[in-house]
């Protein structure tokens, strides 16, 4: 598979068919929380696209080179230090992780708070919200088991990309759940299910309609993959066809023929 | 004493299970609450990891409480927790690895788990250690029995067993019949959870009214 479908395959499920909340279930919180009003449910779509790229570039580079099993600089270090053999620090996983989203969430906060006031004043309400958001949390760890013991470990790239597009879809899920949760205030819900109950129930049926799309992706993936077989069956098949379709009715005759003798 | 105010760790314990139930009554934890119901035996090792890190955490943060700086604290609550449950995921994958498999990245996402943090915000950074631990367990056997109720329902609907056994009157019978198969996916959860939590509303409104009544 050339690198380019690859790359835009991986963007694809990450943001739609395998989105970050309607088939993962993280993110709920913000989700519910987050979702009664769409310019409120967009700045935090995309504080959490902002977070989410910066943690998910720091954590593969921790990973990458320190922390999986005979990671390079880990292991020179090590291996300096008068160690022998490669180090594995995989242990240190989750730790380190929750270190770099919290700093990565601080980070973002002073940077934005300098550069970018209005931008700070739209969204500087949810950053502190987002260190204990389980999608960032679940991007790294993606790219964890992306790195983690794989034959072909992934680039920066590919964690960039998981990331950002992770941070989109999740966009796209909460803000079409703040459109249609502005439309249920006008609505006579039942008293009891009010508030949490109907979103739930309302991002059941988002769910199925984004289940849709596995297929999308499933025949995506089978395209990329078999196209140049396919070309070649398709210039092939046609003479064979020719000579199938009298065969068939030949056989059917044949068959027939013989049941009715017997 | 500051434990003088507020309920007796008994109350906190009877508190955390029913009338404030994690998951049905604060809407805390819902990540898992929605991503492993599917089977009862998944839902049941998810509440055992919880219990174990929100009883451990309570318990470190509640004697640490003293000497907590107050803007860093969530910060040291999330590493607490993130070193409890790295010992529980090596656990669970040392002893029952093809569970660990299944239940996948959640396992870790505990770290982040609402619930955790909140009851390490409310509870243990203010109370001392017996209160911090009664109101751990209380609030993980709430958590347990919420993430069960779940999984009750959907198991039974979505493969017609209930810990993995199957029901006798379906055992035999085709894969496809009987089995509502989207009640074992993404939006089968969703479903249930707002149907469930409509219903304890429900339940709750019953008995205000029947207070009001009798009063």
């Amino acid at each position: 598979m050339d690198y380019l479908a690859e790359i835009l395959i991986l963007a694809f499920g990450a943001a739609i068919a395998n989105n970050f909340v309607l088939v993962y279930f993280v993110g709920i919180c913000p989700f519910i929380g987050v979702s009664r009003r769409v310019d409120m449910a967009f700045g935090m779509g995309m504080a959490v696209t902002f977070v989410i790229s910066v943690a998910a570039a720091l954590s593969w580079f921790f990973t990458y080179f320190f922390l999986q099993p005979d990671a390079p600089w880990a292991t020179a270090i090590y291996n300096a230090l008068g160690g022998e053999g490669g180090s594995d620090l995989s242990i240190l996983y989750y730790i380190i992780y929750i270190f770099v989203i919290a700093a990565s969430v601080q980070l973002v906060e002073m940077y934005v708070r300098k550069m970018f006031p209005p931008l700070y004043k739209s969204f500087g309400v949810f950053l502190p919200l987002i260190t204990t958001n389980c999608a960032i949390l679940f991007a790294c760890l993606e790219i964890m088991k992306g790195i983690h013991g794989a034959a072909d470990p992934w680039g920066l790239d590919k964690a960039l990309t998981l990331a950002i597009f992770g941070g989109v879809g999740f966009t796209i899920a909460i803000v079409i759940m703040a459109g249609i949760r502005e439309e249920l205030d006008l609505c006579d819900v039942p008293k009891a299910l009010k508030g949490a109950g109907i979103t739930l129930l309302v991002a059941g049926i988002l769910a199925m309609a984004f289940m849709g799309f596995a297929g999308v992706k499933k025949s995506l993936k089978a395209m990329t993959e078999s196209e140049p077989a396919a070309a070649v069956k398709v210039q092939e098949t046609p003479p064979a066809d020719k000579t199938a379709p009298p065969a068939k009715p030949d056989s059917v005759v044949a068959s027939i023929s013989k049941e009715c003798d017997a | 004493m500051p434990n003088d105010t507020g309920p007796t760790p008994m109350e906190r314990f009877i508190q955390g299970i029913l009338p404030e139930n994690p998951v049905y009554r604060q809407l805390l934890g819902m990540c898992p609450v929605l991503a492993v119901t599917s089977k009862v035996s998944n839902a049941i090792t998810m509440a055992a990891a919880v219990m174990f890190v929100l009883v451990c955490a309570n318990i470190l943060v509640s004697l640490i409480r003293n000497i907590l700086q107050p803007h860093l604290r969530i910060l040291v609550f999330t590493l607490t927790i993130a070193t409890f449950v790295t010992i529980a995921d090596k656990v669970l994958a040392a002893y029952l690895y093809p569970m660990s498999k299944q239940l996948g990245p959640y396992i870790p996402l505990i770290i982040v788990n609402c619930l955790i943090i909140c009851r390490c915000e409310v509870c243990a950074s203010k109370q001392g250690v017996v209160t911090a631990t009664f109101d751990a367990v209380g609030q993980s056997l709430g958590f347990l029995l919420a993430l069960v109720s779940m999984a009750t329902v959907r198991e039974l609907l979505a493969y017609g067993s209930w810990f993995d056994i199957e029901l006798f009157w379906i055992a035999g019978t085709p894969q496809e019949a009987y089995r509502w198969g989207l009640m074992g996916m993404p939006p089968g959860a969703f479903f249930t959870l707002g149907v469930l939590l409509g219903v304890a509303n429900w339940i709750t409104t019953l008995g205000k009214k029947k207070d009001k009544a009798s009063a």
